[in-house]
């Protein structure tokens, strides 16, 4: 463990060191490329300020509207790919394709369809996040243990019962690692789709710093964001990793 | 027998089902189910096409959009690899620095779009440089790990031929790596179009994504329709290629 962490510590000083020296050097607008302790009082501020966390609570709740729906619609979508090998060679295709294309660009329809307001941000988040959701159910049901299949068929499951006794289960694994690509996608979603045309939300807040010029605040409001997205990636993916880990323990 | 030629007829038949999705929301609108001026008919969109072709110049933003998408991904590739090799090469290096090359990676970059505006102005080098970072990350990763997964013996026969380092690296390495390397620029490409496409829309300036929004705010419906299903055409294209090529190259090994 040391002999990583060493190594990780001293690029980490390293990389600090160089942006500090960039920052004092004049040789980059002082307003763009900061010093650590404007950055680090930026996020201060945004963090101090009570305004960021009413904003962060819209932004919190377009999130969550939109993993719900769109993390519905691709589980829907994947049980039934997964479930069907018709379906999944009339249509997978497309979903793998579609999958990696802009979403952004869909924001303008969205907006005629759902309005100005919340309601097509979270939209947006929905379609980002219904892709990768539904590409990984899909494999997901396909690699679901074919013995447990037959242990459930065996003592007469019904539809509903093997779904949720014998395949929901069985695919914890890449039902959590589908979501956190979804969260990813969704939050990223939401944020373009305020920074684009809103007036409340975390993207609005970034887009007000950066049409004020207040460069501290928008390195603080990026910050803050980051770390939130990169703290529930890492949370999922800890918790996916221990699913497969005790998974692998109960096949043994 | 019947069960397999199901199978061969499940392609056409999934194309099938979105031409009669189509026709379903063309009766919809028609019979006044869903509100026409929100939903566009689907033969308004269709007859919409020529029209951006003639009047906004498609193929000029789409050469536009593909070369700030091949000039993105280029220097994503060169970068990537040689950082990408560095890594490898020095194991030290790679401990310290690879935590930080995957937070990059994990890190909603399209997000700094407004911070991108100040350091490089609102111009397409900003467009390639919102893209080159994007797609920077993955091709490292990528690298390293192809490089990583060479397996010991090639590199033993090396050593046992006595092979100069330099000889080491282009008889050994780099084919061997070949097909990381072509992932590696697949997913160049990839994020480099991706991230692309969505600035021009958000930015309002440049290719393909600019005239989305450009549709759109002039209520263009039909043609904002039909503009992106013209850019989801260009990507599906692009990444059926790219796959094609990366079988090919599986094969050929």
């Amino acid at each position: 463990m040391s002999q990583t962490l060493l190594p990780r510590l001293v690029a980490t000083i390293l990389l600090l060191v160089a942006w500090q020296a960039m920052a004092l050097s004049g040789l980059l607008f002082r307003d763009v490329v900061p010093p650590l302790q404007a950055i680090a009082s930026g996020v201060g501020g945004v963090l101090g300020d009570s305004g960021f966390y009413a904003n962060l609570a819209i932004t919190g709740f377009e999130l969550a509207v939109a993993l719900v729906l769109g993390g519905a619609g691709g589980l829907i979508a994947g049980l039934a790919l997964g479930g069907s090998r018709f379906l999944s060679q009339a249509l997978e295709r497309w979903l793998n394709y579609l999958g990696p294309t802009p979403k952004i660009i869909l924001f303008p329809v969205l907006i005629m369809m759902f309005g100005v307001g919340a309601g097509s941000k979270m939209a947006m988040g929905a379609v980002s996040c219904f892709f990768p959701i539904a590409i990984s159910v899909a494999a997901g049901v396909r690699g679901v243990d074919p013995k447990l299949l037959q242990v459930g068929r065996s003592l007469r499951a019904g539809r509903l019962q093997m779904l949720t006794k014998i395949y929901l289960p069985a695919m914890l694994a890449p039902l959590v690692n589908g979501a956190r690509l979804g969260f990813g996608v969704a939050l990223i979603g939401v944020l373009l789709a305020e920074t684009k045309l809103s007036n409340q939300g975390v993207g609005f807040l970034i887009m007000q710093a950066y049409q004020r010029f207040d460069m501290p605040r928008m390195y603080g409001l990026l910050l803050v964001t980051v770390a939130f997205a990169a703290a529930v990636n890492i949370a999922t993916d800890r918790l996916a990793i221990r699913l497969r880990g005790s998974r692998v323990r109960a096949n043994k | 027998m019947s069960a397999t030629r199901w199978q061969q007829a499940a392609p056409a038949l999934g194309v099938l089902l979105i031409v009669a999705l189509a026709a379903l929301l063309q009766f919809a609108i028609r019979a006044d189910w869903v509100d026409g001026y929100t939903v566009p008919l689907p033969s308004e969109v269709l007859a919409s096409l020529p029209r951006l072709f003639v009047e906004e110049h498609v193929l000029a933003r789409f050469a536009m959009t593909a070369g700030e998408t091949f000039a993105a991904a280029t220097m994503a590739l060169v970068a990537g690899l040689a950082f990408g090799i560095v890594l490898y090469r020095w194991p030290r290096l790679r401990a310290a620095f690879e935590p930080w090359v995957a937070v990059l990676a994990a890190a909603p970059l399209v997000l700094a779009y407004p911070l991108f505006l100040v350091l490089f102005g609102r111009g397409p080098l900003t467009i390639v440089v919102i893209g080159f970072a994007s797609a920077l990350a993955p091709v490292i990763l990528k690298t390293v790990e192809g490089f990583a997964a060479i397996r010991q013996v090639l590199l033993q026969v090396g050593r046992s031929m006595r092979l100069s380092p330099a000889q080491e690296f282009s008889l050994i390495l780099v084919p061997a790596a070949l097909p990381h390397i072509f992932t590696g620029l697949r997913l160049a490409l990839v994020f480099a179009l991706i991230n692309v496409v969505g600035v021009e829309f958000l930015i309002n300036l440049g290719g393909l994504g600019q005239l989305i929004g450009e549709l759109s705010e002039r209520y263009d419906l039909p043609g904002t329709w039909a503009a992106i299903g013209l850019v989801v055409l260009v990507s599906v294209l692009f990444f059926v290629v790219l796959d094609a090529g990366e079988r090919r190259l599986g094969r050929r090994r």
